[in-house]
């Protein structure tokens, strides 16, 4: 480890325990001036956690802080901040009823006597985001503006609170490229400042494009340190898993597809998804490629009826039928294992058996309850089949790790014995090792004739097991890929046809 | 350990009612004593049974509607309306079967109400039910014009007051309604469905179950049961009593699930803790009768029972307690780790 | 450019005009100085109280121990004005700390155990119903000629309506409230819980002290709303202004503030009070409706309020999907 200067934060030994689990394991962190570390690490890993005990959200349960040669103890955000550790996490944390000169204040707003200057913190709040590249009126609540600025408000309001280290916790997540780019140039012109930075993220680009060093956590414990310009993707994800990767995923993809089995015609709904129509057949595997917000995931919810689309007819096996919510879709059949695992997927709180035999037992109504006997063969069938690990049946699913609640997720709906299977991200935040698991099953699934649509921001995977792929763009399906004109480059292509890029101002 | 997951559920709860029983019969040694005299059994457990029949029949609906995530607070005016009603109903000269029969359609209305605004409206439960808990004993004076209505309509009466086979009619009716649904919910699937809407609703809703029925219905569930105890209220005192019938019920029916240890966000519960917690209240009430307490007290001792109840499930607090419990046996023991062994 | 967040004040604005419009239409006596100081007079102890709920529903809380604080306040001091030779303005300041002591303990319980308000406030409505009553189950009448002095401070219009000194301190109340809520960072705090209280700790902002600030606020606020009924009755009595609590929410949430935190003003709580005791004042003038109509109507205006806000929430989401493309075309 390279020691030229002081440096900036040396954290040593932090520990943190949940109940029933120990979530961070005698953890250290060097950050010097002037650096971006990649802090990274598999979902569940211990990164946020490890934020949370350095920024005082928690309470680390031992462990030192050294910040700038000074012993430091935060106790809260507000005391961190106050020291210089400034943090934007995932999600944008900002208050939508205040405005947004209010949210780049708050805490510490010029003030005239015991009241707010409003107006001097209005035209500061509009210098400073014009230093970001935004030119907006400070004094509307934050709600009316989309994401993306509120994102750039939260980056705004923690550089001018840290004077010393900056936290972005995935702050890339919902931003297109050319929000990318223009954060990225922010950065590195903090970085300039001597701010030392740790930038987490699940994209190893990002990390090789923009950072010096990464510390990689595996299980709450450091495994590992380096030097990014020294070692290959391919040695940081070795240290992420513990075991070399096995070469590119691949699915067994079989050419023979079946009858069509479900025919969508004009299907939309406006302000969210243009009308689109779409036949899947038995077998097949009909990927959704498109940026973030291309609606890719707008596509799988109309279909399955979790929103109401307000245009557009389905035709299953010939015939029309009407899916207007959940319950109709699984009474027909469908099956959809959503994007955002933890709001949409799992009940947390019960256990993994109740998870599995859920949909089963909604479609088959209250009053034919499933017998404990059966429900127990389904559970233990699909641990097995799907090779779920965990402790035993009654443990709360919210305690799995993300791969393994896929996998339940994905039980639950087999349980159903679907004929369409929707599957939104169906790997996303989850562990190398399941991720190879669930495309294997995607590949078997369509081999015993099973119709499933994948909507999937990872073009190889798509590449992998896709008979077709649709590619969407701004709400709209912009072209189809069949065959062996299925490649990540196409793919890009169509997705980057015309499309146009005007930055931020 | 082999107690059944059921009974290690409400052995807290058992342990309370214990120790307030005890304290019961310290305070008063023959409290256990049931005589049997003019076809009536009579002793002082007959009369937490019997007093305690509007809270529990209360709890139970409140039980469904807090594992939903909700809460209702009009159940208390509901009481009163249904009341109303029923009184209304045999005033007028109509049987008393029919009168109750109003009164339940009544409630279930109401419930249907609350139910609409939380389920399709998508107005938060406490601010949905707050209209008729404000608006609902208006209503019911509407219903009796303002008076205090009296009946002497035996059949009505005997619902309150009256007995079979010597035990006290209000006690046969949350007994066996209480057990009814405890059981209707565990041996049909309901109970899951209710605990997976209440942990995450919009998880559930993917999952193909029907939640807005669902809630629609645990909100007439509770009304329905409101209604029960209105009736009972009434025909206890032979009169409908818009302002006072069910006041404040509302909080013991709440307060009886929370000390059924069910948690106040939603998700798992259990009807047979809320009874339980029901007849905590009620036998605490009875140690301060019999103890010759000023009643003043009792709300004191209410107050202080919510904040040990709230010190013993706060999150925090039993953070608290496992760090103590992790730290205290010789630190290092191999320490297992739930979160790596699942991870693996 | 009228802000959606104006819109429920602009409403309750409306509403209440309309309201005292069509009132002295029928009864034009109604638009008399008279009928607005007693308008003001009659309601002062439920407007204090009500500035204090307003803080505590912004914040995303609830408070239903206020009733019982303003009982407890009364017979608190007219127990010891009867029993001690203290003089009312050291008891005045003897039960605010009290009160405000009262409020901020529930603060703390409900932020260190972590809790909801609901319940904690509830135990609180117990413990302070229950001491009023173990202070004196009886109806204690103060007599005591500061409060004679205090009662007799009005001012008089030409008409002979009587401002009195209790209105006077509820619109002081209510300016001073508006002030802290909009112009200080305690109120900014305020907002940012009632936002969202996880982004509000992540920002840093003081989430315990807060809290337990504003739980202290409306403790303080039901004591003085005591004091002011104390004033207005002359007595203190442990079955008094029981269900209070309902009529301040009510108020608060006629006034325009959602009931989930986060969006209102002061100043709409005001008009609240002011509309919930027109409705009054009419059922009085009428003299053939009986008062249970005041219950129906407020129910039903509440009902009104709440789907307003919740169709304002509605607009809102639909507004903010249109305005995703801010970036890109502007």
């Amino acid at each position: 480890m390279t020691n030229d200067s002081l440096p900036m934060l040396h954290a040593t030994g932090i520990s943190k325990f949940f109940p029933g689990t120990i979530a961070l394991d005698d953890v250290d962190l060097t950050l010097h001036r002037g650096e971006i570390h990649a802090l990274l690490g598999e979902n569940g890993a211990g990164k946020s956690t490890l934020i949370k005990c350095l920024t005082g959200v928690y309470r680390r349960d031992g462990g030192a802080i050294m910040l700038d040669g000074q012993t430091v103890d935060p106790t809260s955000t507000n005391h961190s901040q106050s020291l210089g550790i400034g943090t934007v996490y995932q999600e944008v944390n900002l208050l939508p009823n205040l405005t947004v000169a209010e949210n780049l204040y708050l805490g510490r707003q010029p003030m005239r006597g015991p009241f707010v200057a409003r107006r001097a913190m209005n035209e500061a709040a509009r210098t400073s985001l014009k230093g970001f590249g935004i030119d907006i009126d400070p004094a509307q609540p934050l709600s009316t503006y989309s994401v993306a600025v509120q994102q750039v408000v939260a980056i705004a309001r923690a550089v001018e609170m840290s004077g010393k280290v900056l936290i972005l916790d995935e702050p890339t997540a919902s931003l297109d490229l050319d929000e990318v780019k223009l954060l990225f140039s922010v950065i590195r012109q903090l970085k300039s400042r001597g701010i030392a930075i740790v930038f987490i993220t699940h994209f190893l680009d990002q990390v090789f494009d923009l950072c010096d060093r990464a510390t990689v956590l595996r299980n709450g414990q450091v495994v590992g340190s380096r030097v990014l310009k020294d070692v290959s993707q391919r040695d940081i994800v070795t240290l992420m898993l513990g075991r070399q990767l096995d070469t590119a995923p691949s699915a067994a993809k079989s050419a023979a597809v079946g009858a069509p089995l479900l025919q969508i015609e004009s299907l939309g709904k406006s302000g969210m998804l243009d009308p689109f129509s779409l036949t899947i057949r038995k077998g097949e595997v009909v990927g959704l490629a498109g940026l973030l917000g291309s609606g890719r995931t707008e596509t799988s919810k109309l279909v399955f009826g979790a929103v109401r689309a307000d245009s557009g007819t389905m035709k299953l096996n010939g015939k029309d039928i009407s899916v207007t919510s959940p319950r109709d879709a699984v009474a027909h059949g469908f099956a959809l294992c959503p994007e955002d695992r933890k709001t949409e997927g799992i009940i947390g709180d019960l256990s993994v058996r109740d998870n599995i035999v859920l949909a089963l037992q909604a479609r088959q109504g209250w009053l034919r309850p499933i017998p404990r006997r059966k429900v127990d063969e389904i559970a233990e069938h699909y641990v097995r089949t799907l090779d779920i690990r965990l402790a035993n049946l009654d443990v709360p699913i919210r305690l799995l790790s993300g791969g393994n609640q896929q996998k339940a997720l994905l039980a639950r709906w087999l349980a159903t014995d679907p004929d369409v299977l929707i599957l939104d991200e169906p790997t996303r935040g989850i562990d190398i090792g399941a991720h190879a698991e669930i495309i294997a099953l995607i590949g078997r699934l369509q081999q015993d004739g099973m119709a499933l649509l994948v909507a999937s921001s990872e073009m190889e995977e798509l590449v992998a097991y896709a008979n077709r792929v649709i590619v969407l763009r701004d709400r709209k399906q912009v072209g189809e890929l069949v065959g062996a004109d299925i490649t990540s480059v196409n793919i890009i292509k169509a997705i980057a046809a015309e499309t146009r890029h005007e930055a931020l101002q | 350990m082999t107690r059944s997951p059921f009974l290690k559920r409400i052995t807290p709860q058992l342990i309370i009612l214990a120790i307030v029983l005890l304290l019961n019969v310290l305070v008063l040694p023959d409290f256990f004593t049931v005589k049997f005299q003019n076809g009536r059994l009579f002793g002082n457990i007959i009369d937490v049974l019997n007093r305690g029949a509007p809270t529990a029949l209360l709890c139970v609906g409140m039980t469904l509607v807090i594992a939903t995530k909700g809460i209702d607070l009009s159940v208390g005016a509901v009481m009163a309306i249904a009341g109303a009603t029923a009184a209304s109903l045999v005033v007028e000269g109509q049987h008393w079967t029919t009168a109750v029969m109003g009164a339940l359609a009544v409630g279930a209305l109401c419930g249907a109400w609350n139910g609409i605004l939380v389920a399709f409206l998508r107005i938060q439960p406490i601010v949905a039910t707050l209209v008729l808990m404000v608006a609902g004993r208006g209503i019911a004076q509407l219903i009796t014009e303002g008076t205090i209505l009296t009946f002497l309509d035996q059949g009505l009466i005997h619902l309150g007051a009256g007995t079979v086979l010597g035990i006290p009619t209000p006690i046969l009716i949350w007994l066996s309604l209480g057990s009814f649904a405890a059981f209707l919910v565990r041996r049909t699937a309901l109970g899951l469905l209710i605990e997976s809407i209440g942990i995450n609703e919009a998880s559930s809703r993917l999952a193909g179950i029907n939640s807005r029925v669902l809630l629609l219905c645990v909100y007439v569930v509770s009304g329905i049961g409101a209604a029960v105890a209105g009736v009972i209220v009434t025909a206890d005192i032979q009169g409908a009593d818009a302002n006072n019938a069910g006041l404040w019920l509302e909080l013991d029916a709440i307060l009886a699930v929370v000390i059924g240890g069910n948690s106040l966000l939603g998700g798992k519960f259990s009807i047979v803790a809320s009874l339980l917690g029901a007849m905590i209240i009620q036998s605490v009430n009875s140690v301060i009768l019999l103890s010759g307490m000023p009643p003043e007290f009792n709300l004191v001792i209410k107050a202080l029972l919510i904040l040990a109840i709230l010190v013993i499930q706060s999150p925090k607090v039993s953070h608290i307690i496992y760090i103590l419990r992790a730290s205290t046996p010789p630190a290092k023991v191999d320490r297992p780790n739930p979160a790596k062994e699942l991870k693996r | 450019m009228i802000r959606s967040t104006h819109l429920p004040l602009i409403v309750t604005l409306l509403t209440f005009v309309l309201a005292y419009a069509l009132c002295a239409s029928q009864y034009p006596t109604m638009l008399s100085w008279r009928v607005v100081a007693n308008l003001l007079t009659d309601n002062a102890f439920l407007g204090i109280v009500a500035v204090g709920m307003t803080f505590v529903i912004l914040s995303g809380g609830i408070d239903l121990s206020v009733g019982s604080v303003i009982a407890f306040t009364g017979v608190f001091l007219a127990v010891i004005l009867r029993d001690t030779s203290l003089h009312p303005l050291t008891a005045f300041a003897l039960v605010l700390v009290i009160t405000t002591a009262f409020g901020a303990a529930m603060g703390a319980t409900i932020h260190y155990l972590d809790m909801p308000a609901f319940i904690v406030t509830l135990a609180g409505m117990f413990l302070a119903r229950g001491a009023a009553y173990v202070l004196s189950t009886d109806s204690v009448s103060i007599t005591h000629e500061f409060y004679d002095v205090l009662q007799s401070m009005y001012w008089k219009t030409a008409s002979g309506g009587r401002f009195r000194l209790i209105g006077f301190v509820m619109v002081l109340t209510f300016i001073v409230g508006a002030l802290v809520a909009h112009r200080t960072r305690f109120g900014q705090n305020v907002y940012a819980l009632g936002g969202g209280a996880g982004a509000a700790r992540l920002m840093g902002v003081p989430v315990a002290s807060t809290t337990i600030g504003i739980y202290a606020v409306s403790g303080g606020l039901a004591g003085l709303s005591g004091i002011v009924f104390s004033l207005y009755t002359s007595a203190g009595y442990s079955l008094a202004t029981v269900g209070v609590e309902l009529d301040a929410i009510a108020a608060v949430v006629i006034g325009g503030t959602l009931l989930t935190g986060g969006y209102g003003f002061v100043a709409g709580s005001f008009f609240g009070i002011l509309i919930m005791g027109l409705i009054q004042t009419y059922i009085v003038f009428d003299g053939t409706l009986s008062s249970w109509w005041t219950k129906i109507v407020i129910g039903g205006l509440l009902f009104a309020f709440i789907l307003l806000q919740k169709g304002l929430t509605w607009a809102s989401t639909a507004r903010k999907k249109a305005a995703t493309g801010f970036i890109a075309q502007s």
